[in-house]
């Protein structure tokens, strides 16, 4: 049993927003299941890799405070050259100062959750995707439901550009959780892409993010999710996106990990009707006494469905990396073409990667692969750039950039593209972000 | 430019260069023939700097300078080129990045200020001109799904755009058929000048036709065994190695 005290107090204490006040009941039976089961251990199959005792021991309390940071703050985690939609939330809290929210076509709904807690499709899927069976975390979250992103793109609406939400966590004042609850839902036939990015400011204290983001896709719908996390290296960042496809939806996800000291990514994917496809990217470059893990699930409920899954993962310095993909074919999910990759290169002797693919395969007339290479820089192909006169730094930087672009490359933004290769690359050089 | 003396190299416990010396002038074609395991490949990778051997005696001199004490990256930047026997596939590079990449860190190894985007097209076109290939292949990842013959070729064409003094050619003949090794020996001619020389290695006589050698040396158990003209090359053509070997053989008795 872990300690859940200092997080029963807070729970007491907390007043949130009316959104919170509505969801009162649900909460109160989040917290009571959160309670019982304490945070997960390493003694817990699912994060056997994974110690956050840290967390658990840690006086983190969520804040209403927002007036410190300031648009300059911010500045350097906007696009820069775009003009893209944002909402901005410091440490959980909407903030419009900080947003920008221009028209958007009719029915279009880009928002604050909080402002949205009427909506049906609120009402309907909020803490139903990312639900009572969703682990602990998603628990913790949901007794701390408050406010988050809602994004709703009715029936055959397309939206070209980006939306963005930022989460800046700022620690400065006493060490902060925030508990970001995000809701999208492409209705059908509706396309929308979704940048979703975590920052932090100040070190001296931890920050403690545990978000929790619900995707619904109807049918035909494509929705396309970038999630970046740059929060700083004295954030945890535990984060739980859970997506329910309907018939012929699309849903694409990056998850990109550049910074934090301890990231968990949790990624359930339900096909919950025919004919739907999921493509899941990941991309993680740990350094220092970084942990990274990654644990995706997929799950093939019903006939003809395609999932494609390809993580990639640089691990330097002391870093710990842990990639766990489950892909469940379900006894009816017949035709089903299911397909996983995981691929890491260590450049340091002290970095350590974890990796466990998981098929659960019930139905027989499927397609599914998994594979999974860990391995050292290709010192033949580093020899031949040297032999051409690039120095062995370039060199190992032109050889990691290959390695993971191609996972960048998946994103359609392009100047998200081209930020997410700099950032990358300034990494990989053990600059800070 | 090139004088090696008495050199010994060994790859883990295997001594595989026993005394190997040679000594080559500017603008001079040397060709290093022998047979299988002699050390030919040795040979050129330990001119190249590659880490697994391990050089226990002898030196090598590169334009007055200690070759062995250079990285492999400072050998390319002081002008020296070594054309694989076996090109590295690497994914995600394109040819033309890699490149410009080199010509520049060249270049700033020489105190030259790097060349631009427009100047260095106007290169690439030139020297693509040499081999006969395509803009698409130097659009593509550096050797990547390349065949045999478009693999040595692109050796070719990076030799023609680092501009070195010292070109060592590791069996560029090997896995090519006529038209490809036509290509090939075309564009090494090309790059023929009173400054630069080669060092061409290879099993078969065959390449010598279009690379015409100044010398001609035999390489057996690890030392030059003999040297002499481009008749040489042809008699070892028509008989083999076997007399060489019984000549070295009889000679240690």
């Amino acid at each position: 049993m872990s300690t859940v005290t200092n997080y029963t107090r807070t729970f007491e204490d907390f007043s949130g927003t009316g959104l919170s006040n509505d969801f009162m009941p649900v909460r109160k039976e989040a917290f009571k299941r959160f309670s019982a089961k304490g945070f997960p251990t390493t003694k817990d199959e699912e994060w056997k890799y994974t110690n956050i005792a840290a967390v658990a021991a840690g006086e983190f309390r969520p804040t209403e405070s927002t007036n410190t940071v300031s648009l300059a703050a911010i500045d350097p985690f906007l696009l820069a050259g775009t003009s893209i939609h944002r909402l901005v939330f410091i440490n959980g809290n909407y903030v419009e100062a900080l947003s920008n929210v221009k028209a958007l076509p009719a029915g279009v709904i880009f928002g604050k959750l909080s402002e949205n807690r009427t909506h049906s499709a609120v009402k309907k899927h909020l803490a139903a995707i990312a639900g009572k069976s969703s682990g602990a975390m998603v628990d913790l979250n949901t007794a701390f439901i408050a406010e988050g992103a809602f994004v709703f793109v009715p029936a055959n609406v397309c939206i070209d550009e980006p939306v963005h939400l930022l989460f800046v966590n700022d620690t400065t004042a006493h060490p902060t959780m925030v508990s970001p609850r995000n809701l999208f839902v492409a209705e059908t036939g509706a396309k929308v892409q979704i940048i979703e990015s975590f920052h932090s400011i100040g070190t001296v204290n931890h920050g403690f993010t545990n978000a929790v983001t619900e995707v619904v896709t109807e049918k035909n719908a494509l929705l396309d999710l970038t999630k970046v996390q740059l929060e700083n290296s004295a954030a945890y960042h535990i984060g739980f996106t859970a997506a329910r496809q309907h018939s012929q939806s699309e849903f694409h996800i990056t998850t990109i990990t550049l910074d934090g000291a301890i990231v968990r990514n949790n990624l359930n994917i339900l096909l919950a009707e025919e004919h739907c496809t999921a493509y899941l990217y990941g991309l993680y470059c740990v350094n220092g006494n970084q942990l990274v893990d990654n644990h995706s699930l997929v799950d093939h409920a019903v006939p003809n469905c395609q999932s494609n899954e390809l993580y990639k993962g640089i691990i330097d310095e002391k870093g710990q990396g842990v990639f766990n993909g489950k892909i469940f074919v379900r006894k009816d999910a017949q035709k089903t073409n299911a397909y996983q990759s995981n691929k890491n290169i260590l450049l340091s002797d002290d970095a350590s990667m974890n990796t466990k693919p998981q098929l659960e395969i019930f139905a027989d007339d499927v397609k599914c692969s998994h594979g999974t290479t860990t391995g050292q820089l290709d010192e033949e192909a580093l020899f031949y750039l040297r032999s051409r006169g690039i120095g062995e730094d370039n060199a190992k930087a032109f050889l990691n950039t290959a390695f993971a672009g191609d996972v960048i490359q998946k994103i359609a933004f392009e100047p998200l593209r081209d930020r997410l290769m700099e950032m990358m690359q300034k990494k990989l050089k053990r600059q800070s972000l | 430019m090139l004088t090696i003396k008495n050199l010994h190299a060994r790859i883990e416990e295997k001594e595989i260069l026993r005394g190997l010396s040679l000594d080559i002038k500017p603008g001079e074609v040397h060709a290093i023939m022998g047979p299988n395991g002699s050390g030919k490949s040795t040979l050129a990778s330990v001119l190249a700097g590659r880490e697994d051997y391990e050089v226990t005696d002898g030196t090598i001199s590169f334009n007055n300078e200690d070759l062995l004490e250079m990285s492999p990256e400072d050998r390319a930047r002081k002008g020296l080129f070594l054309a694989f026997q076996y090109p590295v596939e690497i994914p995600g590079v394109s040819n033309a990045n890699f490149l410009k990449t080199a010509v520049n860190e060249i270049r700033k190894s020489r105190g030259q200020e790097a060349m631009d985007s427009k100047d260095f097209l106007a290169m690439m076109k030139e020297k693509m001109k040499l081999v006969e290939m395509d803009k698409a292949m130097t659009q593509r990842s550096v050797n990547e799904g390349f065949s045999g013959g478009e693999k040595k070729r692109n050796e070719v064409f990076q030799m023609a755009m680092l501009e070195p003094s010292l070109c060592v050619l590791d069996e560029t003949d090997s896995g090519l058929d006529i038209d490809a090794l036509r290509i090939v020996a075309n564009g090494v001619n090309a790059l023929r000048d009173k400054n630069r020389s080669f060092v061409v290695i290879t099993h078969y006589q065959r390449l010598l036709d279009y690379i015409v050698p100044d010398v001609v040396h035999v390489l057996y158990k690890g030392r030059i065994v003999k040297t002499g003209t481009k008749e040489l090359a042809l008699e070892l053509e028509e008989k083999g190695y076997d007399w060489i070997k019984e000549e070295v053989e009889s000679a240690a008795i």
